[in-house]
């Protein structure tokens, strides 16, 4: 890297702009992507700064093209990223699967608004989690980051890298308009602070490049190796098997297994009082910023709550919020969509005590403390 | 093939395709190419193919990096490889549908771009491996699968688009004219820019049986009987040119390239940055 933009340790930034930072200090150099509100400041800071280091950000024709040409300068060797918001989003789901299926790390950031279809392009919505899950055909394990400020577009982008880069897989950054386009106090840590994580290259006499061990090394193009990436089932050097059944069991049970074998590590949360509390609150991205203060109004009124925000909302982080379960009498879910977290909840709580959900949508607007109090004291009194 | 010397550029793998299949044709033209321009090995070359036929001819067949795309989409991901590896050839395989059909607009802004590509379209007019469906190329009243009573759809003419679009080299030939092919196909990968070579090409399995054209030699001399030379087709009206499939070299011209413009930004940047 050349040019450093020289900074100070304190920025107030905007959501997309610390994303679009975040993916630099991570070692992304090549963005290729397709304007969509509210997502167009990723694409916009890029292309200003990625050819100040070196970098490469190029506007496709359209979503597939753009994901399409991340996956090709991740195989020539690049860290690289696209960014998008719902209607984009589903126009990846191909390359998605594909992406996973070659086991080309790279990230995406959805920036979500009001959907389905063009909806309320410049209104903030929670409504992709589910097909961030499952958008893609055939079986599929999804690492799904979301962060709920500034700080976290910086952090998070960076995380996301980093898991792609490690499990050599395809990373969501789950952003939302709100998160995305609001402008918050960001602190930095110096370049070499940063934690960066880069993909594992073959040594010599490595030539399984998909297959022998959960994450095979990963070579590039040009190097005289003669990859075979396919996204067809292939076998442990990545030729193609398309009838045995054994090599596509074997195939895609590594490739999900590798994913959650390891989500331990790969699950983040932020809990307060999960232990004691009485009432519980699973949220995440920008309706968990409604929650905080929810919390304080709750205290003052004597109800005791706990809660947990999802930083990663894939995989699920089941243990916490079994923990939950174990002492809250009632959870609750908030999001801005009609149901898609709350299944999950439901799911990994099972008939332990009842998860309640608190949905609202349309024209960006959140569901307020107050709105959130009232529904708990519904239940709770 | 082996007495040509081209196998050393292949995998010991049997091929996929049907006896009498154009792609072995197209494969073989692609192969001796690269052999006269010098080349002992293709570690120099990265081959992106999306789906079907076509796209097999690379993947996994040839000794070099291969990228088996999704549909349609192989020019998008030979577009990132390039950006990133500027020093290497990347080369597009790809069947009439996966880069008329499904794959149109990405083939329409490569050439616009005119990014530094070499694109062979192996045209069988026909969707070969789904079992001979109708095509964008397919000419007008052919019996195909989905078009029983005739193709009443008017075919693409792939190669005028993309000289319209912008690409610096476009020429069309058919498996009746190897060596015509092949010289193109050497001019493709000499060239900067978007090289596009259109191979029309005999598909006795999906297309031919359907329109009284059942064997290979049916097909060549089909070939040969209506391929008109660029030159000649200038002269001839657009009705007696209905039917023919119009041969040469389009277009071979210098003009700015992708990948240089996209790196001359990065120095604009750096200069710019270095002012502020």
């Amino acid at each position: 890297m050349t040019t450093k933009k020289p900074r100070s340790n304190v920025e107030f930034w905007q959501g997309n702009e610390a994303c679009a930072e975040g993916a630099i200090a991570a070692g992304c150099r090549f963005f290729a992507g397709y304007p969509i509100t509210p997502s167009s400041e990723i694409a916009e800071h890029l292309a200003i700064r990625l050819p100040q280091v070196d970098g490469i950000a190029v506007q496709m024709e359209d979503e597939l093209a753009s994901l399409g040409a991340v996956i090709g300068a991740s195989w020539g060797g690049a860290k690289a990223m696209t960014a998008t918001s719902g209607p984009g989003f589903s126009l990846m789901q191909e390359n998605i699967g594909y992406a996973f299926m070659t086991e080309t790390p790279c990230v995406i950031v959805d920036v979500q608004r009001a959907g389905p279809a063009t909806g309320q392009a410049t209104k903030c919505g929670q409504g992709d989690v589910m097909q961030a899950r499952w958008g893609t055909h055939g079986d599929y394990a999804a690492v799904v980051l979301s962060p709920n400020s500034v700080q976290e577009m910086f952090d998070m982008t960076i995380r996301a890298f980093n898991l792609a880069e490690k499990f050599r897989t395809l990373v969501v950054l789950l952003a939302d308009e709100i998160v995305a386009h609001m402008r918050e106090k960001i602190v930095l840590l110096p370049f070499e602070k940063i934690k960066i994580v880069n993909r594992r290259k073959p040594k010599q006499e490595e030539k399984a490049f998909f297959g022998l061990e959960d994450v095979p090394p990963m070579p590039f193009f040009g190097e005289g190796l003669n990859v075979t990436v396919t996204g067809s089932t292939h076998d442990e050097y990545g030729i193609r098997s398309t009838a045995d059944p054994v090599t596509h069991r074997k195939l895609v049970e590594r490739l999900v297994g590798k994913i959650l074998k390891n989500a331990d590590e790969i699950v983040d949360y932020e809990s307060h009082n999960v232990d004691k509390c009485k009432v519980g609150i699973i949220s995440y991205g920008c309706t968990s910023r409604t929650v905080y203060e929810t919390m304080e109004l709750a205290k003052k009124e004597g109800i005791d709550t706990g809660s947990i925000r999802l930083k990663t909302v894939w995989p699920f982080p089941e243990k916490i919020v079994k923990k939950m379960a174990e002492n809250a009498k009632v959870i609750f879910v908030p999001e801005m969509n009609l149901r898609q977290i709350f299944y999950e909840a439901q799911r990994v709580v099972g008939d332990v005590v009842p998860v309640v959900p608190v949905n609202k949508i349309g024209g960006g607007e959140m569901i307020t403390p107050e709105e959130l109090l009232a529904e708990i004291k519904k239940k709770v009194r | 093939m082996s007495e040509t010397g081209i196998k050393k550029f292949m995998r010991d793998i049997p091929l996929p395709f049907c006896p009498g299949c154009g792609d072995v044709t197209v494969m073989s033209s692609f192969l001796r190419a690269v052999q006269e321009l010098g080349y002992d090995n293709l570690s120099k070359f990265v081959f992106c193919s999306g789906i079907g036929c076509a796209a097999w001819i690379p993947s996994p067949h040839f000794t070099a990096d291969t990228i088996h795309t999704t549909h349609g989409r192989s020019i998008p991901v030979a577009t990132g490889v390039k950006l990133i590896r500027p020093d290497l050839n990347v080369v597009v395989f790809g069947g009439d549908g996966d880069l008329t059909g499904i794959g149109l607009s990405h083939l329409i802004h490569a050439a616009r771009r005119n990014v530094d590509l070499t694109v062979i379209m192996v045209n069988n007019m026909i969707y070969g491996m789904t079992g001979g469906q109708v095509a964008p190329t397919t000419p007008l009243k052919a019996k195909t699968t989905t078009t029983p009573y005739g193709s009443y759809e008017r075919p693409i003419d792939a190669t005028r688009l993309v000289v319209a679009a912008g690409a610096s080299y476009a020429a069309r030939w058919t498996t009746a004219h190897a060596e015509q092919l092949r010289e193109a196909i050497k001019k493709g990968l000499k060239m900067k820019g978007f090289a596009f070579i259109e191979a029309v090409s005999h598909c006795p399995t999906a297309f031919g049986r359907r329109v009284g054209l059942k064997t290979i030699v049916n097909l060549l001399d089909w070939f040969k009987e209506n391929a008109v030379p660029l030159e000649k087709a200038a002269k001839m009206s657009g009705k007696d040119l209905g039917g023919k499939i119009v041969v040469g070299e389009f277009v071979h011209r210098e003009l700015p390239t992708y990948v240089d413009n996209v790196y001359a930004v990065i120095k604009e940047a750096k200069k710019s940055a270095k002012k502020s």
